[in-house]
């Protein structure tokens, strides 16, 4: 792996120290030339890359071949400014097909499955890059995309559905769904679940397991290092194995820059070894996460992946202390009393931040009697403060009274100026 | 014995109790009683209906969050002391009472819905003393 790695690499940065005039400029900053990287080990040398390298270059001034060579361009939703570009070339479309079916066979999806791909198709990678992945390994693939929720379960019912493709989010709303139309797991196919996109917790993967009698397999990737398909789950649901022969991951400090030893958490940063029309060197995802290079239940020594911890950006400090939404959500779940569906609101009032979480109320949960619903409360209030370390004023909420979207649930509104 | 009461989750804001009563007075389902129990951030509104499987359909289809909870429902003269009495009862049998709430129709009687602790206990004392508990059936009717 070591080998290929080194070669592939020598390769990339020689592409982008000649096509990308401000990667050369960074690397000649830091006064390097691509003779100065000989081995993968080199790679910790080379300057990041950085989310606003891609925008203050915006389009398309980091591609490395003419627009002819350029066979298809992705965006992904710009939460800030103007989107992130990616353009792949026909090579790069093949080795995404390839990873993502890797990922497939991996999660145990096999050519006799009918994959119903639900997830957006368009500008966001997540619903092409299924497809592709899924016609590459000869399954069925019915392009749905994301939404029309009705339809969906018609389908999934008609079709005989094995693998969906989906947000865990969405997956949560279709079992919701499914309950009000009186759909019982037990009529329908459904067997794997790929979901990705916006991270989850281990309690929500059980939740979705148990709700719609699958096995829930995590999916990781993005945009600006290819798609869905950097990395995957296998079928023993321990780490995501990543496609090391084309991504290299390295975890570092967020704060100093410098890499950290194997198993420590970090942010998790990205090296493109064979993509030629946007190759990235050390990629910046903000995800913060974990690498562990023992050798897999499965048998592959592929490096596993932790599911991420949250984002080196998303992270609240409120009151000065740092609060992840998926701690929120961990809590919550533990308590089984509640649906995950939350809505977490950060206001400054003077010079004090306060957090207020709306809770919804499973109907189950419900109950006549003011006082259960008090304890109820308090029991959430308590445990989130004790895992957080600040107060939090905590108001239940009607069943589906917090939005739900058929791609990324928002999971926190942060009314702070600051 | 066991009456089915109606509880709807409402959240404090401003309509809410209204869909309610629209949604089932659009529907033909008539309320005899109610009782609005409310805390700062939410409520929790309890009725009589005339026909309570059919008015929880129609709210969960408008996603309300609503349940059918079992009461009983004690008719008591209207008299002074009348509810001590049966009350003095109760709570000698160690029956817990969680909320009541009380109408009354005419000018002989008041009904009175209690949720105890214990419903079949409540049921047998109360009838053991020879009070009067409404029937289901007669309550749908009204």
């Amino acid at each position: 792996m070591r080998a290929i790695q080194t070669e592939r690499l020598i390769e990339t940065v020689k592409r982008i120290y000649h096509n990308v005039p401000s990667y050369r400029q960074k690397m000649q900053e830091d006064g390097l030339v691509p003779d100065d990287i000989k081995s993968i080990d080199d790679l910790s040398k080379l300057p990041f890359t950085l989310k606003t390298d891609l925008r203050d270059n915006y389009p398309f001034g980091m591609f490395t071949v003419p627009m002819s060579e350029i066979v298809r361009i992705h965006a992904s939703s710009g939460t800030t400014g103007k989107p992130t570009v990616v353009g792949y070339t026909r090579k790069d479309l093949n080795s995404w097909s390839e990873v993502v079916t890797r990922s497939l066979c991996m999660a145990g999806v096999h050519r006799e499955d009918i994959v119903q791909v639900a997830y957006g198709y368009g500008l966001f990678t997540g619903g092409l890059g299924l497809h592709y992945g899924c016609e590459n390994l000869g399954a069925s693939v019915i392009p749905i995309s994301g939404g029309n929720t009705e339809k969906q379960l018609q389908l999934m019912e008609d079709f005989g559905t094995s693998v969906i493709a989906c947000t865990p989010s969405y997956s949560l709303y279709l079992a919701e769904e499914m309950e009000a139309a009186g759909i019982k797991k037990e009529n329908l196919k459904l067997r794997i679940g790929i979901f990705g996109a916006e991270p989850w917790t281990e309690n929500m993967r059980k939740e979705i397991e148990a709700k719609l009698g699958l096995k829930a397999i995590d999916i990781y990737g993005l945009s600006e290092i290819i798609g869905p398909g950097v990395s995957c789950e296998c079928e023993h649901q321990a780490g995501m194995h990543i496609m090391e022969d084309h991504f290299v991951p390295e975890i570092i400090d967020p704060v100093t820059l410098q890499p950290l030893p194997a198993g420590e958490i970090g942010e998790l940063v990205f090296t493109t070894i064979t993509k030629e029309g946007i190759p990235l060197i050390r990629y910046r995802t903000r995800d913060l996460t974990r690498l562990n290079y023992e050798k897999c239940a499965c048998g592959r020594t592929l490096v596993r992946m932790e599911k991420c911890k949250g984002r080196s950006d998303d992270m609240l400090i409120i009151r000065g202390v740092n609060v992840f939404p998926s701690q929120i959500e961990s809590v919550l779940l533990e308590m089984s009393e509640t649906a995950p569906h939350y809505l977490l609101i950060v206001e400054r009032e003077g010079n004090l931040d306060t957090l207020k979480l709306m809770v919804e109320v499973q109907e189950q949960f419900f109950s006549d009697e003011i006082k259960v619903l008090e304890a109820l409360r308090k029991k959430i209030t308590h445990k989130i403060q004790s895992t957080l370390g600040i107060s939090v004023d905590v108001k239940l909420v009607e069943p589906k009274t917090i939005e739900r979207t058929a791609g990324k649930a928002k999971r926190v509104i942060d009314n702070r100026k600051l | 014995m066991i009456i089915k009461q109606l509880t709807v989750f409402l959240e404090n804001k401003t309509g809410r109790l209204n869909e309610v009563t629209q949604l089932l007075g659009n529907a033909g389902i008539n309320m005899s009683a109610m009782s609005l129990a409310d805390t700062s951030e939410f409520g929790i509104l309890r009725m009589m209906v005339s026909e309570p499987e059919r008015a929880i359909l129609i709210l969960k289809d408008a996603e309300f969050s609503a349940r059918l909870t079992d009461v009983v429902c004690l008719n008591s003269p209207n008299e002074p002391g009348a509810l001590a009495r049966a009350l003095d009862i109760l709570s000698g049998e160690g029956v817990f009472i969680e909320y009541l709430y009380a109408y009354s129709m005419d000018n002989k009687s008041a009904n009175i819905v209690l949720k105890p602790d214990n419903i079949q206990k409540c049921i047998e004392v109360l009838q053991a003393h020879r009070l009067e508990l409404v029937k289901a059936s007669d309550m749908y009717k009204i």
